[in-house]
Order: structure tokens, then sequence, then C-alpha cells
């Protein structure tokens, strides 16, 4: 039931403000078209800007990756983990869904082929990648959209919301299937 | 500290800083300064949160060169590279249509007062999270709006409104290329990633023939908001560690260390 009226709502949202913004605007005696036009011109620009900061990031990372250096971190890391009872299999999705988007999702697909789609395993997975974002990317994108290069503590704050929140989907799917 | 001769930017940033006190204030309130380990811990966050960006991109990459030359994947080193950049273009030219649209739309809910509207509506969130933002600014309204789309699972609206609420925040930020307080704790909020449906991943589950695939909304919705929560609390206890300064970081520590009264 709820799910059914959030589906509707990501599927009208979109036209629905499309339509109903300039609505509102007309009513209030705003000329839409006009104001429209001025407000897109800086799309464009606002795009090329991010363009720099994207390939520094997205550059080192796909580097990182084809190395095999992930295999290393997680060889690494798998100690502290095994400490707190963190599954193995889980930590390379965790690693790499703060890094790449399409990467961890070809790599979730993998696990649920892999395990079978009912398994707590895959489960876990797919609440992993549901509960966080390609932060990297996020952080490119919008501190790029504004020419900030000193993000201050936006780094360490993003990874320990994305580290408590793949905690937290392990322990709630092992709780909850 | 008067006698020694200052670069541009650094006196550029000090005029600012002097302008706005209760920026530079809320970024390092004194009291944590004045005791020892909490001082240490000051004066290296400070540092590295100057250049923490500049370790990691260059830490990925040289890490990436040394790894590397132990595997023999150079080849795919070169062409991560290559493939990387050009990925990394389409994806901003990518945008470029959704961003024109959504950045005209945005400013037509501006003129009409509905972003005004928004930020009030939201008054008392807005106030925990960012206080240093005017109520009346647009740069709430923005923020909210932003916020939404994520949790609806727009993604092409979402991302032209978190630029947009960056680009609102960024007219109140005293320095220009250094994030301020409100901008972190608004990214964090983003990249917790909070999504009421997650889809895409559905989508994973039911196409391998999942027998319930909708089971993890639930568990995905719960770790989600742990995971922003704790984002967002980071966010507001590590800001005055990583102080909203200068450009200037092997100066300022030592300047500093001066003026705390020791």
């Amino acid at each position: 039931m709820i799910r059914e009226i959030l589906n509707q709502v990501s599927l009208w949202a979109i036209p629905l403000l499309l339509v109903g913004i300039p609505l509102i605007g007309l009513v209030r005696g705003v000329k839409v078209y006009d104001v429209f036009i001025d407000g897109a011109k800086e799309g464009f620009n606002v795009a090329v800007r991010i363009i720099p900061f994207l390939v520094g990031i997205l550059v080192a990372i796909g580097m990182f990756r084809a190395s095999g250096a992930m295999d290393l971190l997680t060889d690494a890391l798998r100690p502290a983990m095994a400490a707190i009872r963190f599954p193995p299999e889980l930590l390379p999705l965790g690693i790499l869904r703060t890094l790449s988007g399409s990467g961890s999702l070809a790599l979730t697909t993998d696990m649920v082929k892999r395990y079978g789609p009912d398994s707590l395993i895959a489960r876990t997975a797919a609440t992993m990648y549901g509960s966080s974002e390609t932060t990297f990317y996020v952080l490119a994108v919008y501190f790029g959209a504004v020419g900030i290069k000193r993000t201050r503590h936006a780094v360490p704050a993003a990874l320990i919301g994305d580290v408590v929140a793949a905690i937290a989907a392990v322990g709630i799917c092992a709780w909850l299937f | 500290m008067e006698g020694r001769p200052l670069s541009g930017a650094l006196a550029r940033n000090w005029g600012q800083a002097a302008r706005l006190p209760a920026a530079e204030a809320a970024a390092a309130p004194l009291g944590v300064l004045r005791s020892g380990p909490r001082r240490i811990a000051y004066v290296v966050f400070s540092a590295s949160g100057e250049r923490m960006l500049n370790y990691i991109w260059f830490g990925l990459m040289a890490i990436a060169l040394i790894v590397a030359v132990f595997n023999g994947t150079a080849p795919a080193l070169t062409k991560a590279a290559v493939d990387s950049a050009k990925v990394a273009v389409e994806i901003s030219l990518g945008l470029v249509g959704i961003m024109t649209l959504w950045l005209g739309i945005m400013r037509i809910a501006e003129k009409a007062g509905l972003i005004a509207l928004l930020g009030r509506a939201l008054r008392p969130i807005s106030r925990v999270l960012f206080p240093e933002i005017p109520p009346e600014h647009p740069a709430i309204g923005a923020m909210i709006m932003a916020v939404a789309a994520n949790m609806l699972g727009l993604n092409n609206a979402a991302t032209p409104l978190g630029i947009k609420a960056m680009e609102e925040l960024q007219t109140l930020n005293p320095l220009e290329e250094t994030a301020s307080n409100a901008m972190v704790t608004f990214m964090v909020i983003n990249t917790s990633g909070i999504q009421f449906i997650p889809a895409t991943i559905i989508g994973v589950l039911a196409a391998a023939g999942a027998r319930n695939p909708t089971s993890i909304i639930a568990p995905t919705l719960v770790s989600t908001t742990c995971g922003a929560i704790a984002a967002v609390s980071a966010a507001k206890l590590l800001q005055r560690f990583f102080p909203a300064r200068t450009a200037e970081v092997d100066v300022v520590p030592v300047v500093s260390d001066s003026e705390d009264g020791e």
C-alpha cells in the first residue's frame, strides 16, 4: 500500500513539478518563459565546470581498481572485519560502493547471481548497495559545480556514514532474513 | 605575524575572515583549541583537512602504480586512466540537458516564492542542520528540493537540484574555494543516499528471480538512515577540527598557536 503510493509519486513527481511550478508562477504573475530562459542559460557552464573535478577523481579511482589494489585493500582489512564479524564476501562491495556506482552495481549483480537472489548474502549485498551513494562521485560533482577544492571534513564525515550504513545493513539483514 | 609578508591569497582570505567574524568563530571556537590532545587533533586535522583530497587523489594513483609493478598490470592501468577520463567527460556533458532544464524550472520556483515557502515550512529541521543559513535564504528551499528528489529516487532531478543548492550555499560562503560547514553537512546528507525505494537494485533482484525482491526496502531504509545520522553527526562533530581558514597550511597553524593566548 505505502509502496504503491511511493511508486506512483515517483512516477508522477517530475511531470507534475514541470507543469505545477510554472503554473504557480503564472498565477503569481511571473513571466515564466522569460524567467525559465534566464535560469536555464547557466546549465551548460555548470556541467562544463564539473569536468576537471570528475576527470581527476574518476581517473584515480579507475587506475586504483585496474591495478588490483582493491584485492590488497580487502586482504588488509579482512582481520579487522573478521573481528566485528563482518562477512568477508561483502567487504569488496563495501569498499567499492563509495568509489564506483557502476562497479558496485556490477559486483552486486554478480553476487546475486552467484549466491542466489534469496540468499542472505545477496539480500545483504542489495541492501548495502541501496543504503549508500557513490561518495566520491557525489563529492566531485557537487563541489566541482561550485569550484570548491578544499573539502575540509567532507570526506571523513561521508566515509563514517558509509561505514555505519554498511555495518547496519549487515546487522539488520542478519536479524531480519 | 605583521612582519611576515602575506601572499595575495592569504591576505585576501584573512580580510574576508575579518569581515565575517561569525563564520570564523563557528569554524574554530577557541575553547576547543586550549587543551592538549584536542589541540593536537586540531592542528593535525586542520593541516590534513586542507589537503585531504590532494593526499587521497595522489595516494590512489601512486598505490595503483606500485601494485601494477608487482602485478604487471601496466596496460590495464593505462586503459583505465584513458577510459575513466572519457567516462567523466561523458557524465558531465550528459548533465547539460537536465541541468539546463532544472535550473530554469528552479528559477521560476524561486521567483514565484515557492523556494522561500518550502524553506519556511521546514524551518525547524533546517535550523538544527544549517544554523548558519538565514531562514529566508533560497539555499534552504533548494536543499529541501534536492533531498526530496533523492528520497523519491528521482535521479534525473536530484543532481541538478543538489548543484543548484550548492550554488546557493556558495553565495553565503566567505572562502570561495573552501567548503563551508553548511556545504559539508548538505554533502554528507547526499552521499548517504537516503531513498524510499531503491528501485535499481530491486530490479536486479527481480531479474534474478527473487521470490520477494521488495523485501530489502525496510532494511535499506533503516541502514541508510543510520548512515545518514552518523554522517551528519560526524560532520557536526568534525567541523571545528577542520577550520575553514586559508590555503596556506604551513603558515596558519603556527600563527594560530601564538594567537591562542598561551
